[in-house]
C-alpha cells in the first residue's frame, strides 16, 4: 500500500515546486504594492506557450524559454504601468478586478493568436527514468527542483544583499518611510511585477514537458499559487515557496492513496483545515493581514 | 411626499421591470432578462455581505449551485413536489451557509477570500465528481418546468415575470435590512470591526446574519435557475462565476441596490452584444472590464451619481 509513496511524493514536489513558484510570485506584488494579482497564472501559462511557440518558429530550446520568460518579465511591468500605475490608490477590490481583466486579456489574446490546442515540450535532457529510492523519476522532474532551488537562493541573496532588494524590502513594510527615504516606490512596484512575470514564466516553461500547456492553464496554477501563498502565510516568500512543496505533495498523496477525481479537492480541504486552526497560515506571524 | 420621494426608485424599477419585455420583441432576449434577474438576485445578496458588512466572498457560485442540484434532485431523482425542493434548495443554502459561516467569518481580508474560494472549488470539484448524484461533467436533466398551485410558467414571459417580481421583493427586503439596524451594525463593522464590538455591535452574530442572508438570495437564484433551464451542469457553478458575480458587485458599485442591479444586468446582458465582434468578443469584455474600473472606481452607481453632480452644477451655472 505504501510503496507509491516514493513516486507520490517526486511527482508532488515537481508540481508543487510550479505552485511555490507562481506563489512566489504573489507575494512579490503583494509585499510592494498591497495587490493580490488574479493575472498571475497567465504568467505561468505565458512561460510555457511562448516556449512552445518560438520553438515551434525555429529556436533551440534554452534560447526559446529565455526569451519567453523575457517577454513575461516585460509583460508584467507593462501591466503595471498600464493599468495599475495610473489609478494608484484606488481600493483593493478595485485593483483585484483590474487584474482579473488583464487576466481575460491576456487569455484571450493567447486564445488568438495560438488556437485552443494543447501543447508540449521536449524535456530538457531525456525522458529515461532515473530509480531513486524505488521511485522512477524524470530527469524533468529533478530540473524543475534545482531551478526552483536554485532561483529561491538567488532571490535570498537578492533581497539581502543588493540595494534593490533591500529596496523592496523596505516598501513591503512601510511604503511611506520607504518613500521618505528615496525609494521610488512606484519603480518598486513595476519592478516586482517584472519579478513575479519572470518567476511564474519560468515556472511555466520548466513544468510544461510533464504537464503540457494550452492558453487556458493559467486559472488553476494560479489559484494553487494563490492557496500555496496563504497556506505559507502571506507577505512571506519562503513561506509560499513551502506553501507550494507541501501543497503539491498533499495533492499526489490524496490522489495516489484516495481518489485521483478528488485530486483538485484535498489541497483545498487541508487548507481550510488549516485557516480554521491557524488563521494567518503556516510561517504567518500573529497579525499579519494589512488593515 | 417624503415616502413618494423614498420610494421612487422601487417605482420606477417596477415600471422597468415590467415594460422591459415589451421592448423586446424576440423570445431569446426575454430568455436573457431572465438570466439578468437571476444574475441580480445573487449579485444583491453578495453586495450586502461585501459592499455593506465587507467580507468578501469568491465562492458564492457554489450557494447558487447547491440550491440548484438540490431541487433539481429532490423533484425529479426523489420525485417531490416542486414547492418542496425549491424550498429545499433555499433551505440547503442557508444551511451549509450557516455552517461555513461559523469558522469562516473569524478570517480577514485575503484570508477570507481564500477561504470561500476553497469551500466553493470543493463543492463544483463534488459537483463534478459526484456523478451518480449529479450527473457529473455532463450535467443534470430532466429538472421539470416550475409549476405552482395549478399555474404552469409555460412560456418564457411568463417566467420572466415572477422572476422579475422576485427580484423585486428581493429589493424590497434589501431596504429593509440597509436601513435597519441590523444595517447600520453593518457598515459600522465594514468600517472597523473594533470599533463596533467596542460600541457592543455583536460581530459574530451579525456577520453570521448577512453571510446566511446572501446565501439565501443565491439560493432563490439557483431554485429559479433550475426550474427554468431544465438542466444544470457543473460548469455554471464554477470559480469564474464566483469571480464574474464579484465583478458584477465591484463594477456596478459597491454598497448600492442598485448598482448591484446594473452590474449584473450589464454584465450579464454584454457577451450577448458582443457576439456580433465574434472570436474578438473576449478581448473587448477584459478590455471593457479594466476600463471600467480605472475610469469609474465607484462602478455604474458612482459614475451616475457623478454624473447627476455635474449636471446639476451645469445648471446651477
Amino acid at each position: 500500500m505504501l510503496s507509491g509513496a516514493p513516486q507520490y511524493l517526486v511527482s508532488g514536489l515537481t508540481v508543487g515546486a510550479t505552485y511555490g513558484l507562481t506563489a512566489l510570485g504573489f507575494t512579490m506584488i503583494f509585499n510592494t504594492t498591497g495587490i493580490i494579482n488574479f493575472a498571475q497564472g497567465e504568467f505561468v501559462m505565458l512561460g510555457g506557450m511562448l516556449s512552445v511557440v518560438l520553438m515551434k518558429a525555429g529556436a533551440p530550446l534554452p534560447l526559446a524559454i529565455a526569451l519567453a520568460v523575457a517577454v513575461a518579465a516585460l509583460a508584467g511591468a507593462l501591466i503595471e504601468r498600464a493599468v495599475i500605475r495610473p489609478v494608484g490608490r484606488s481600493a483593493p477590490v478595485n485593483l483585484v478586478i483590474i487584474t482579473i481583466g488583464v487576466s481575460i486579456l491576456v487569455r484571450g489574446a493567447v486564445m488568438l493568436a495560438f488556437g485552443k490546442d494543447t501543447f508540449s515540450l521536449p524535456a530538457f535532457s531525456g525522458t529515461k527514468p532515473l530509480s531513486i529510492l524505488g521511485a522512477a523519476v524524470q530527469p524533468q522532474s529533478i530540473w524543475v527542483l534545482a531551478i526552483t532551488l536554485a532561483l529561491l537562493a538567488a532571490l535570498k541573496l537578492f533581497f539581502s544583499r543588493t540595494i534593490h532588494g533591500k529596496a523592496m524590502l523596505a516598501c513591503a513594510c512601510e511604503r511611506k518611510a520607504a518613500s521618505l527615504m528615496g525609494i521610488s516606490v512606484e519603480r518598486m512596484a513595476m519592478f516586482s511585477f517584472a519579478l513575479s512575470g519572470f518567476l511564474g514564466a519560468v515556472g511555466g516553461a520548466i513544468l510544461t514537458p510533464i504537464t503540457l500547456t494550452s492558453y487556458d492553464v493559467g486559472v488553476m496554477l494560479g489559484l494553487k499559487g494563490f492557496a500555496a501563498c496563504i497556506l505559507g502565510g502571506l507577505g512571506n516568500p519562503f513561506g509560499a515557496a513551502a506553501g507550494g512543496l507541501i501543497l503539491g505533495v498533499l495533492e499526489s498523496l490524496g490522489a495516489g492513496f484516495i481518489s485521483s477525481a478528488y485530486k483538485d479537492a484535498f489541497a483545498f480541504i487541508v487548507l481550510l483545515a488549516l485557516l480554521f486552526v491557524k488563521p494567518t497560515g503556516l510561517f504567518g506571524g500573529p497579525k499579519s493581514d494589512r488593515v | 411626499m417624503g415616502a413618494l420621494r423614498n420610494n421612487a426608485g422601487l417605482l420606477v424599477f417596477a415600471a422597468a421591470l415590467a415594460a422591459a419585455p415589451l421592448a423586446l420583441a424576440n423570445d431569446y432576449y426575454v430568455n436573457v432578462l431572465i438570466l439578468c434577474c437571476i444574475n441580480a438576485l445573487i449579485v444583491m445578496g453578495l453586495n450586502l455581505l461585501m459592499g455593506y458588512a465587507g467580507q468578501v466572498s469568491l465562492g458564492h457560485a457554489a450557494f447558487f449551485g447547491l440550491a440548484a442540484y438540490t431541487t433539481a434532485v429532490a423533484t425529479t431523482t426523489l420525485g417531490l413536489p416542486i414547492p418542496v425542493g425549491m424550498a429545499a434548495g433555499i433551505g440547503m443554502s442557508a444551511l451549509v451557509g450557516w455552517l461555513i459561516a461559523v469558522p469562516t467569518l473569524k478570517l480577514h481580508g485575503h484570508y477570507l477570500a481564500m477561504a470561500t474560494l476553497g469551500f466553493g472549488i470543493i463543492v463544483s470539484i463534488v459537483f463534478n465528481e459526484a456523478v451518480d448524484v449529479t450527473g457529473g461533467p455532463s450535467g443534470f436533466v430532466g429538472i421539470p418546468r416550475l409549476a405552482l398551485a395549478g399555474f404552469t410558467f409555460a412560456s418564457d414571459k411568463s417566467y420572466y415575470f415572477l422572476v422579475a417580481g422576485v427580484l423585486w421583493l428581493a429589493t424590497l427586503v434589501s431596504r429593509r435590512v440597509i436601513g435597519s439596524r441590523t444595517g447600520r451594525a453593518l457598515r459600522a463593522i465594514h468600517v472597523s470591526e473594533s470599533a463596533a464590538q467596542a460600541m457592543g455591535i455583536d460581530l459574530a452574530g451579525h456577520k453570521r446574519f448577512v453571510f446566511v442572508l446572501s446565501a439565501v438570495y443565491a439560493g432563490v437564484a439557483g431554485v429559479l435557475y433550475a426550474h427554468h433551464l431544465t438542466f444544470v451542469a457543473p460548469s455554471s457553478f464554477g470559480f469564474n462565476f464566483s469571480v464574474q458575480l464579484i465583478t458584477m458587485v465591484v463594477l456596478g458599485g459597491m454598497a448600492s441596490i442598485w448598482g448591484a442591479v446594473a452590474g449584473a444586468f450589464f454584465l450579464t446582458s454584454l457577451p450577448e452584444f458582443l457576439r456580433m465582434f465574434e472570436e474578438v468578443d473576449i478581448l473587448i469584455y477584459g478590455g471593457l472590464l479594466v476600463a471600467c474600473m480605472m475610469f469609474m472606481p465607484d462602478g455604474l452607481a458612482g459614475g451616475a451619481r457623478a454624473l447627476v453632480r455635474r449636471m446639476k452644477a451645469v445648471r446651477r451655472g
